[in-house]
């Protein structure tokens, strides 16, 4: 798992906020104020907090997913990152580098070799077509023609957009112009990969198409990265973590099954109870201790999903057992509880 | 709001009978009716008094700016003048197709050859080179001013509120002041030419960059930009298409203002042929060399709208590449200048060859004015004495025997004020109590004549009529504007203007409005009016007066043609826009709630399209006055007269005083207008 992985980028009592001069609330160290109290302060003074208190690690090569309705700071929290935002207050380390405190001169450095960003609306250039769009990233940082343009060549091929190099965004179909989006982020080899609602301008049979290629691209490629979305089902498909912001705060962070199976508040209950719980919950989140018995009965391993592990359950199985990779029984699996799990009975949870 | 309800049909009320009061008692006393003289501030001394200190402070600065310009300036004449025509034709027409596909190429070709064979070339040329140096200059200066104006707010509300006076400040009035810097001679003319074309150049810089797409931008510092980078690479080229649709509209701005400047003479350019000869009532030769004003107009609107509609999406024509275009630049500029080097006619078109048949067109003129001078002569006299006349000088001042058939006999004026009662008593009667005060009001105006009214009737029911329409600041600014119109002495002519540009605003309303209705109602005249349209609006205003004094001489009604000509051309557009894009599915939800056709029209579709319509108003009447001002060249009296006065005189003060009380009174109806527009609108 990740999780075991070293810490890529991380956060720690993120602020932005907007008004007349905030600036003037955050005289003192990071931890040594209250937080409630500092929201109320701002609230009063009729600042707008787009993201406050924010903290996070996101490991090396996982995918980092924030998640929240629109206008819950999901974006801002995005661009403090990369610093297109200035924060107002906090900390941002990428691989322990104190990116708050680096010149603007080095922070474009560190955006030429380490960042790349895809956008909702794409952001294409419109003057220049698909194979200089691809290629722009390394025109600033003064590579040459030649070079760019067969690196970009490369980048087109990786995301399947062969043949139209010479076209231009408005020539292209929007799920084709976030393929060029993607190229491009891509271009010039980031180590972490920043996604704000790639996906969400497109049509719904396009987006699952994308998140998809989405998949086989990180499989390939293996980047740290952070990805906004409002839509719940995508962060499903999509994560290793995810993380749940309302008004500016972080509600939840947890695995997808985690945040389905404990919904931290009612805030985030809403967002699963529409979602097939048997398509996300692993056996070894529900299991029951192991009882023991030497029956015969199936054995799955322990992330396979609900989905699978119910169609084992015909007229002569009443148990499955759920066995690890040298073959030890964890724990077994009964038809009453994965019912109890599906209609979320409280006990069972957590 | 109910306070505001009760207190304004009382005020209004007040108003009405203090009006009447002072119209009726106070007929004896003159100073009610002229300005009293004790009370003007010597305003346009003052100014005079600035201007010359600041011009012997600084006349070497501008002498100097001057004369640097002057070089480059007859740099490009003489080279343009010693090119043979059909290289300079050529290269045009090679320019126009890259830019627009044959089309444009054709058309630019035919028109060349128009000035050409006409004989005007000479004329055309000079004036061109004044644009064509223009154009950069404007363009630079603009597109600066533009990047200041997006990169500093503070910066923006200065230029903002600079670029609002500079629009409304008739173009005659920047003359002076710069006359007086830069002295006589081309070079002024062109200054005021890139002073003039500067402005759209600036507001379409600051949009194009405004309107960066924020995600374009961030794309842009992901990718590693430097602001720099960033600015030239992504917000510049983003922009670019907007920015070239202020190339095209400081173009035109350009050659209006050169043949505008060509007033001021010193300079043998096409603007000073058609105005020597309009002035010597030679309408064949003024009308064949205002059709190369007409051809310049074309040729570089079309040419410079070509390269920024190029940029768009769905344009399929591209042209050459860079490469190949230069290449093609050269041999054609090569292979034409050795064809004109053997034969001599393509390189200075021969007088012998020159067709220029404009004793055929005064004798042209000439029939018709001997066939059908009394109808032109009725319908102008007609107009005069039932229209001009009344609202000038009131009924009172115009109503007698040889032109009206009767004489305003205390009987009449009785049965005249009896219907007007009785009309504003049926209104309050049905509660409509606006209607019940505009009946009096408007009935006073044509009595008494808008120049017979007193200056008090004014100062109290202006700013009331501007607090109903807008509030507290508009009221403020139209009664500042009122003080200033008075107190500096030029009240009486800025009453003329007003009167003048009322009638021919009004005509442009019904007129233009009935023509924009036919148009929303029919694609076939939608496709008729609108290069009509297209082509009024790009021609510089000057050429439109050629026509009107050609049939009807100098004087009032001409000047309302020619005003009426210009001015109705947003009327027609914004009518038949609005009326347009009413939605369907309120034309729809109309028809199945059992509206009559009629009633769809009048309360559905009219009442949706008002606030489009209402913008059309408020641009027909700022394109009236800005016309007024040209039109003084034919004998209007008013504010434009006065500038035009002081321009010949150059005196700076008197120049300044009425070009500002000209953009007042446009500010006003502009204020006055736009607060009535979003209040309708919400
Ligand atoms: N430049 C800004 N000025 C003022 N308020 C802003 C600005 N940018 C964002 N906000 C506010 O911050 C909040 C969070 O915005 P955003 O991060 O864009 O939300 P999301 O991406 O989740 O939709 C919103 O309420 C928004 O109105
Ligand atoms: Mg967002």
């Amino acid at each position: 798992m990740p999780s075991a992985n070293s810490v890529k980028l991380s956060c720690e009592s993120l602020w932005k906020v907007y008004g007349n001069n905030p600036e003037q609330y955050f005289t003192d160290e990071i931890g040594s104020f209250n937080v409630e109290e500092k929201f109320q302060n701002l609230t009063e003074n009729g600042s707008i907090i787009a993201c406050g208190d924010v903290k996070f690690d996101i490991p090396t090569g996982s995918i980092f997913i924030i998640m929240g309705l629109s206008g819950s700071g999901k974006s801002t929290v995005l661009r403090c990152l990369s610093r297109l935002v200035e924060p107002s207050f906090g900390k941002v380390e990428l691989d322990g580098l104190d990116l708050l405190n680096q010149s603007p001169k080095d922070m474009i450095e560190i955006r030429r070799h380490k960042m790349g960003m895809v956008f909702q609306n794409f952001g294409l250039l419109p003057h220049l077509n698909v194979l200089e769009n691809v290629a722009f990233p390394l025109k600033a940082q003064g590579i040459s023609k030649n070079e760019r343009l067969a690196r970009a060549n490369e980048m087109i091929d990786l995301v399947g957009l062969e043949g139209r190099e010479n076209s231009y965004p408005h020539q292209l179909s929007g799920g084709q112009q976030q393929r060029v989006g993607i190229a491009r982020s891509l271009a010039a080899e980031p180590e972490v990969w920043f996604l704000d609602e790639p996906f969400s301008a497109l049509d719904p049979l396009i987006r699952t198409q994308m998140q998809d290629e989405f998949l086989r691209l990180q499989r390939q490629l293996n980047k740290t990265i952070v990805f906004v979305t409002h839509d719940f089902h995508e962060a499903l498909r999509l994560a290793d973590t995810i993380c749940i912001m309302k008004d500016g705060q972080v509600v939840q962070i947890g695995t997808p099954s985690e945040i389905v199976l404990a919904p931290a508040d009612d805030y985030v209950k809403k967002f699963t109870s529409e979602v097939p719980l048997w398509k996300i919950i692993e056996a070894q989140s529900i299991m029951e201790p192991p009882d023991g018995k030497e029956v015969d009965r199936p054995s799955v391993k322990p992330d396979t999903l609900l989905e699978e592990v119910m169609r084992l359950f015909d007229g002569k199985t009443e148990e499955v057992q759920i066995v690890n990779e040298s073959g030890e029984c964890h724990g077994v699996l009964t038809p009453v509880s994965i019912i109890r799990a599906l209609y979320r009975d409280e006990k069972k949870v957590g | 709001m109910l306070a505001e309800k009760n207190i304004l049909p009382i005020l209004w009320g007040g108003v009405l009978v203090f009006s009447a009061l002072v119209m009726t008692l106070g007929s004896d006393l003159k100073w009610l009716f002229e300005f009293p003289e004790s009370l003007h501030v010597p305003i346009a001394g003052f100014l005079d008094w600035i201007m010359l200190g600041f011009v012997d402070l600084f006349k070497w600065l501008f002498r100097f700016i001057s004369r640097v310009l002057e070089w480059p300036m007859r740099g490009v004449q003489g080279f343009l003048e010693w090119l043979p025509w059909l290289t300079f034709a050529s290269l045009a027409t090679f320019i126009a197709w890259q830019g627009g596909g044959r089309r444009t190429g054709i058309l630019t070709l035919v028109l060349l050859l128009y000035i050409v064979i006409v004989g005007y070339w000479y004329e055309g040329i000079n004036t061109l080179s004044l644009v064509i140096i223009c154009i950069p200059l404007a363009v630079l200066l603009g597109f600066t001013l533009g990047v200041w104006g997006h990169k500093s707010p503070k910066a923006n509300a200065v230029i903002q509120t600079t670029l609002d006076f500079m629009q409304t400040i008739p173009a005659f009035a920047y003359l002076i002041p710069i006359l007086l810097l830069f002295g006589f001679g081309p070079v002024v003319g062109l200054i005021a030419s890139v002073i003039f074309a500067t402005p759209p150049m600036v507001r379409n810089t600051i949009l194009g960059l405004n309107r960066v797409p924020p995600e374009v931008r961030e794309s842009g510092t992901m990718s590693g930009c430097t602001p720099r980078q960033r600015f030239w690479w992504v917000e510049v080229p983003t922009a670019f298409p907007q920015m070239l649709i202020g190339v095209n509209q400081t173009t035109m701005c350009a050659l209006g203002m050169v043949i505008i400047a060509a007033i001021i003479g010193g300079f043998e350019d096409i603007g000073w042929e058609v105005l020597g000869r309009l002035r010597k009532a030679q309408f064949g030769q003024s009308i064949l060399a205002g059709m190369v004003i007409v051809c310049l107009a074309i040729i570089l609107d079309r040419i410079t709208l070509s390269y920024a509609k190029r940029q768009l999406p769905t344009e399929s024509h591209t042209g050459l590449r860079i490469k190949q275009f230069i290449v093609g630049f050269i041999g054609i500029s090569i292979i034409s200048y050795i064809l004109a080097m053997f034969i001599e006619p393509l390189r200075i078109w021969p007088k012998s060859l020159e067709f220029y048949p404009a004793d055929t067109m005064n004798a042209l003129v000439f029939n018709i004015i001997a066939n059908f001078g009394d109808v032109l002569e009725t319908s102008k006299n007609q107009m005069q004495y039932f229209v001009l006349l009344p609202v000038k000088l009131g009924f009172t001042r115009s109503i007698f025997p040889i032109t009206w058939g009767f004489a305003l006999t205390p009987t009449i004026i009785g049965i005249y004020w009896f219907i007007i009662f009785l009309g504003a008593a049926i209104a309050l009667y049905f509660r409509h109590w606006k209607i019940a005060i505009a009946i009096p009001f408007i009935a006073g105006i044509l009595y008494f004549g808008i120049t017979g009214v007193s200056w008090v009737v004014y100062l109290v029911v202006l700013p009331l009529f501007a607090f109903s329409l807008g509030g507290t600041r508009v009221t403020l600014f139209v009664t500042g504007s009122l003080i200033f119109l008075m107190v500096s002495g030029i009240w009486v002519p800025a009453l003329v203007s007003i009167y003048l540009c009322s009638v021919a605003v009004a005509i442009c309303i019904i007129l233009g409005g009935l023509m924009g209705i036919w148009a929303s109602t029919s694609e076939r005249i939608s496709a008729i009016i609108r290069p009509i349209n297209d082509t009024l609006q790009t021609l510089p205003q000057f050429v439109l007066l050629i026509p009107a004094v050609m049939f009807f001489r100098v004087g009032d009604f001409t000047a309302l043609l020619a005003i009426v000509a210009y001015a109705i051309v947003p009327m027609i557009r914004y009518t038949e826009q609005g009326l347009r894009t009413v939605s369907p599915t309120a034309i729809e939800a109309g028809i199945t709630s059992g509206c009559t056709p009629a009633q769809i029209f009048w309360q559905i579709k009219l009442k949706l399209a008002l606030p489009q319509i209402l913008v059309g108003i408020n641009q027909t009447t700022l394109f009236g006055l800005n016309m007024l001002v040209i039109a003084a060249l034919v004998g209007t009296t008013g504010l434009g007269q006065q500038i035009y006065l002081a321009l010949s005189k150059v005196d700076a003060g008197g120049g300044i005083v009425a070009g500002l009380g000209m953009a007042l009174i446009a500010m006003s109806a502009d204020r006055m207008m736009r607060a009535y527009i979003s209040r309708t609108s919400k």
